[in-house]
């Protein structure tokens, strides 16, 4: 019987919930198919984590085990991964939309002569897939034709992940071939660049700024703002890029993932890369001049205008009201 | 060191989307068009390692004829010579299919490193250089801040790239070159075109190929059939008036409906 195969990312020896969300995107594929749906996962000494997927209601887990899969490398990966796809014949391969994903995945499917469909956040009947375009702005829905394996990966949070059942899936384990010799790069184990010395996880309100704000010399009035709210000061990465404010003060998929009480969006346009890093705040309010902006998807409050009249204002009405 | 730094012209950031009469994109009359931003930064990692090693450093673009202009700023501001594919149908073809043809124009090239961008803005698929190394059989790495030369590191030369992991995480990584590395923006300061820079760019060569004559294969694995704006799926409360107005009211609903002052 024909499958979805979900490729299962682990990280110091954990699962992060971004998969157990591919298992139930691959779950809605395999109802809408008619299709059985199996977990891999790959690396050394993964069996443990195999029993632990074997709940997430599969009808099968594959533990793919090699001693060069110990650290990831994209040619380790492809070349498993390849290998697993010809033994399974999976219709359809749904994989996490991680950093690492995003390194091997587009070779690994390539190597098929197929396209991968990345960071998908919807899928309807067909089945089509639904992806962001233009930084969040549009939705782009894509179908797959190509002969071979459909790869899809899926972005975090877009799917919701079920409870663990109380039913074992049978697990078995895959041996690929790989030599030493096929792995032609060296990675070093993974480093922090500097002690973080602002603690932006436990900060209680934010203050974050964007690429809206155009000019440095307007940071101060941000910072004014944040003053007046007791809050941090926080950015998006272009900021950062741009040297305005340290790295250290960036929210977002590279950066720091925060959840206070409230989080002010100050000319920041929303790209799913910034999202990640903050939809999980309490209350979040957003000041941008675009009305159509994504980071007014995910606001409970907003004020469209143009934040250089709109900033000094509401630090004036926070200040009079005695904060 | 020779250098292929692949680059796209975008729409930019501030674009007014309007849906076009075939819903498959955006009406791109009117729109100003520029560099990829994480391009940019590619460029300018091509630009600093030939300074310090010497060499060559090529851009190559696949894209309408618009293009041009961008194809001229990035030699403004320092690349030696440009490759233009010319190609009106990109939106026909995936990215297995553009990377085909970026891949056939840069085969006879030999270069020692191949660098773009990690992510297009405007379709953001963040694969085409990943692609572009397994058609060439080369190895990559993907969202690089720095890139140095290790020297006398034996037969075949290699290089030392610093990765960027989630979370504030790096690491390292050496390959052997050729290879194919996708740039992260934030790891150099970006240069601008100088007077002289831009006088200079207009004699430098832009060899032009019809996207037909790369004999790249143009079927495609999967196909965008319908862009939307997206439905707003929480209801934000917009608050109108002037500014002043707007603040105080988003001081009350702060105080009293969110209850986070």
């Amino acid at each position: 019987m024909s499958s979805v195969l979900v490729v299962v990312e682990q990280r110091e020896g954990r699962i992060a919930r971004i998969n157990s969300e591919a298992i139930a995107a691959g779950r809605q594929l395999a109802a809408q198919l008619d299709l059985s749906l199996t977990a891999a996962i790959l690396g050394v000494q993964a069996a443990s984590l195999a029993a632990e997927l074997a709940f997430q209601s599969l009808n099968k887990v594959i533990c793919v085990e090699h001693p060069l899969l110990a650290q990831y490398t994209p040619d380790g990966f492809c070349l498993a991964l390849q290998q697993l796809i010809q033994n399974e014949r999976p219709t359809q391969v749904v994989l996490p939309h991680t950093y690492q994903v995003r390194d091997y995945a587009p070779a690994l499917a390539a190597r098929h002569g197929q396209v991968l469909i990345g960071d998908v956040i919807a899928i309807g009947h067909g089945p089509m897939f639904t992806r962001q375009l233009m930084q969040g702005r549009l939705n782009g829905t894509y179908h797959h034709s190509g002969p071979g394996p459909c790869f899809v990966s899926i972005q975090a949070g877009a799917f919701r992940a079920l409870a663990p059942g109380s039913a074992a899936a049978p697990i078995e384990t895959f041996t690929p071939a790989i030599e030493p010799a096929q792995i032609r790069t060296r990675p070093s184990e993974p480093f922090r660049a500097s002690t973080h010395t602002v603690d932006l996880a436990s900060a209680q309100r934010i203050v974050s700024v964007g690429r809206g704000i155009k000019a440095a010399e307007n940071l101060p009035m941000v910072q004014d703002l944040a003053d007046a709210l007791g809050a941090e000061l926080a950015a998006s990465r272009p900021i950062c890029d741009s040297g305005w404010l340290p790295m250290e003060r960036q929210v977002g998929s590279s950066g720091q993932t925060v959840a206070p009480k409230l989080y002010l969006a100050v000319g920041i346009s929303g790209a799913i890369q910034h999202l990640v890093g903050m939809k999980g705040s309490q209350c979040i309010v957003a000041i941008n001049k675009d009305p159509d902006a994504p980071i007014f998807e995910v606001a409970d409050y907003g004020i469209a205008g143009d934040l250089c009249d709109v900033v000094p204002a509401l630090t004036e009405a926070l200040n009079a009201a005695g904060r | 060191m020779k250098i292929v730094v692949a680059i796209k012209q975008v729409p930019e950031r501030d674009s007014p989307l309007r849906i076009d009469a075939t819903g498959k994109w955006i009406e791109v009359s009117g729109i100003q068009f520029g560099l990829n931003e994480t391009d940019a930064y590619a460029l300018e990692a091509a630009l600093q390692l030939k300074e310090k090693h010497g060499g060559e450093v090529i851009v190559l673009s696949a894209a309408p004829e618009r293009a041009g202009a961008t194809i001229r700023e990035a030699l403004a501001k320092g690349a030696d010579r440009a490759i233009h594919i010319e190609c009106n149908d990109l939106g026909l073809r995936d990215a297995l299919g553009v990377a085909r043809l970026l891949a056939a124009a840069i085969q006879p090239e030999n270069p020692d490193l191949i660098l773009t961008g990690l992510q297009s803005e405007d379709l953001g698929l963040g694969q085409t250089g990943v692609i572009v190394a397994e058609l060439l059989g080369l190895p990559h790495s993907t969202l690089i801040l720095q890139v140095e030369i290790l020297e006398g590191a034996g037969p075949q030369p290699r290089i030392k790239v610093q990765r960027e992991l989630e979370e504030g995480w790096f690491q390292t990584v050496e390959l052997p070159i050729p290879a194919l590395l996708t740039i992260q923006s934030g790891g150099n300061k970006l240069r601008y075109a100088t007077l002289m820079g831009i006088k200079r760019a207009k004699t430098k060569e832009v060899r032009r190929l019809k996207a037909g004559e790369l004999s790249a294969a143009t079927t495609s694995a999967v196909t965008l059939d319908q862009v939307s704006l997206p439905r707003r799926q929480k209801s934000t409360q917009m608050l109108g008036g002037t500014p002043r107005e707007a603040a105080a009211a988003l001081v009350d609903k702060l105080k009293l409906e969110a209850r986070v002052l």
